[in-house]
């Protein structure tokens, strides 16, 4: 603060504040509260955009359990997620490691390193889905000089969401690179000259030095990642649109199906409302997780 | 250590071991960069093989075995690219979108996060977490209702007082930056900045009969000239990448975006290989030479929303 006016002074500046603050309150309060209070409404009804909505209480909730495509959806998600955080945790604490030296020209790999991430998900899809294209593509024609594949990367339901992973891992790495950077940056390096005078080697002291004091840093990224990887929807609508036989249809893909190609909004909201609940919980266990294990 | 040095900094923390003589230096620093450029090159390969891609022919794009450098470069795909489909029209919608929403977000957000920095009033800090937690709300949550919102604004697109009878805002362009007009993220960003403005200033400002508008604007606002660049990049990379909402808010091949624009080489049955290229290194290449250009900016957007956060 400032100052500490008393009386009509004080009454002033809180009045200034208070239209200060105005637009973004009334923009948040119409364009994120009130929406989320009425899907959470939709998701209690049958809804097409067309007619008046109808209350049939749970009976959307009941059959998005009974649906098998969003088990298929939940299962896909998960894998995704488990796949794809602990990767990036290693990739970008890895380069992270490694850009962290006093090298001359340092900032160009710094640089190429972030490129994926400022490149958006739908030219990245681009990218990759000529990188896995089966005939032509580059992957399969350098794995062919080592004698392995032709993989189908896309088209085997076996195959298709572990190869959406490695996209992801790929855009992904740099964006926590600068976020362990930063943190390995404060790291006092009193903590590693005592190390080394005890004979640890760089191994034990990444171990026991390094990982341990990034905790906080890599429970937030953990948390970041459950949520931006539950709602993953641009490269699956742009690459597989959840196919081969439903194999990487996300929680996200399966909302907008509903929503947009099936007109059931009802369905939809519901829908987003697990979603919202799961990821809830997930950031919620797994931050009381790693609080106890300190 | 702010941000901006986190990029620039050569080496704080790890450190080589000084013992070991037995292996020089000079050789591991060349190993190691070795290993880097090599690393450097597996990562930024796709990048390659994409532009690669759309300077070549195609006899020899589509050669076997494949043709790494092109022997003619040409421009067919690209003049390929923009006849299929408006994409200068494309570019257009998503630069106007991006310039015009950034500036509005600047100016919003910056002066609600002046407020919640500077100034005490009740409920601040009730008002403050809620919109901080509004950032955490999967947009899958509020696509319907904001869908229906812009479908049926009052009094636009043909539409009734009551929201009746006209297509709202769908296929305009205040349409397509609805979501993302005034984030939370920016009220977040620029209130971290203005805590660390000294009260002496504004105090002064006072005395001299300023009005409170006036500090925010003359004084506050110059100061955060780095906050300011890191939100607008902020700003405008979610409306240039955007894909969710304008897929849902656009019917119109006039209206549509950039990242929408890269659909139209697929069809059911074959992909514009050629030209799709060609259209993604057109699409890309704006953020990434702003990427170039702005690096630390960039960074420090990424660092604000985490490490302290």
């Amino acid at each position: 603060m400032a100052v500490q006016p008393i009386g009509p002074q004080r009454r002033k500046l809180e009045r200034v504040a208070l239209l200060f603050i105005a637009p973004v309150v009334l923009y948040t309060l119409v364009f994120r509260i009130a929406p989320m209070v009425s899907s959470l409404y939709l998701s209690f009804t049958r809804y097409n955009a067309l007619q008046p909505a109808e209350w049939i209480g749970l009976h959307n909730y009941v059959r998005i359990f009974q649906s098998d495509l969003f088990w298929t959806a939940l299962k896909n998600t998960t894998i995704y997620s488990l796949e794809v955080l602990p990767l990036n945790i290693v990739v970008s604490l890895a380069l992270a490691l490694l850009v962290n030296q006093k090298i001359r020209g340092i900032a160009i790999f710094r640089t190429v390193f972030y490129l994926p991430v400022v490149t958006s998900i739908i030219a990245v899809s681009m990218i990759w889905l000529w990188l896995y294209n089966y005939d032509l593509g580059l992957i399969n024609t350098l794995l062919e000089y080592i004698g392995l594949g032709p993989y189908d990367w896309l088209g085997d339901p076996d195959l298709a969401l572990h190869s959406l992973v490695i996209m992801r891992v790929w855009k992904g790495a740099g964006w926590n690179m600068v976020i362990y950077l930063a943190a390995l940056q404060g790291i006092p390096q009193q903590l590693y000259e005592a190390a080394e005078i005890d004979g640890a080697n760089s191994w034990r002291r990444l171990l026991h030095i390094t990982w341990p004091l990034l905790r906080p840093v890599t429970l937030y990224i953990i948390v970041m990642g459950i949520i931006s990887t539950f709602q993953t929807f641009g490269e699956i609508y742009a690459m597989t649109q959840g196919g081969p036989l439903d194999s990487t249809t996300t929680v996200g893909y399966l909302i907008y199906q509903q929503a947009f190609d099936q007109f059931q909004m009802g369905r939809a909201s519901a829908t987003s409302f697990v979603l919202l609940g799961i990821i809830l919980a997930l950031t919620v266990t797994n931050s009381r997780v790693m609080a106890d294990r300190d | 250590m702010t941000s901006a040095d986190v990029w620039k900094a050569q080496k704080t923390a790890s450190k080589e071991p000084r013992r070991r003589p037995h292996i020089p230096q000079a050789l591991k620093s060349a190993a190691l960069v070795l290993f880097l450029a090599l690393l450097a090159f597996l990562m930024s390969l796709p990048f390659l093989w994409m532009i690669l891609s759309s300077f070549k022919p195609n006899s020899e794009l589509f050669a076997y075995p494949p043709v790494w450098i092109p022997t003619t470069w040409t421009l067919e795909h690209y003049v390929s690219a923009f006849r299929t489909a408006p994409f200068g029209r494309y570019f257009f919608n998503s630069a106007v979108t991006g310039v015009g929403s950034t500036a509005i977000n600047i100016f919003f957000t910056s002066l609600a996060g002046f407020a919640f920095a500077k100034y005490d009033f009740r409920y601040k800090n009730v008002a403050f977490f809620t919109l901080i937690a509004t950032m955490m709300v999967p947009f899958h949550v509020i696509l319907i209702p904001l869908f229906i919102i812009a479908k049926n604004f009052p009094l636009v697109g043909g539409n009734s007082i009551f929201g009746t009878d006209g297509t709202g805002l769908l296929n305009t362009y205040p349409g397509l930056v609805l979501p993302h007009l005034v984030p939370a993220f920016g009220v977040f960003l620029t209130r971290q900045f203005f805590l660390g403005l000294p009260d002496d200033l504004i105090d002064a400002a006072r005395i001299d009969g300023a009005s409170e508008f006036r500090i925010y604007w003359s004084i506050a606002l110059p100061t955060a000239k780095p906050a300011l660049a890191t939100l607008a990049i902020f700003s405008f990379t979610t409306i240039w990448d955007d894909f969710l909402w304008p897929l849902v808010v656009t019917t119109s091949n006039d209206m549509r975006t950039v990242q929408l624009g890269l659909q139209v080489f697929q069809s059911q049955f074959s992909v514009d290989w050629g030209p799709l290229m060609a259209a993604t290194v057109a699409v890309t290449a704006p953020l990434i030479l702003l990427f170039i250009a702005f690096q630390k900016h960039f960074v420090r957007g990424v660092i604000s929303s985490g490490v302290k956060g």
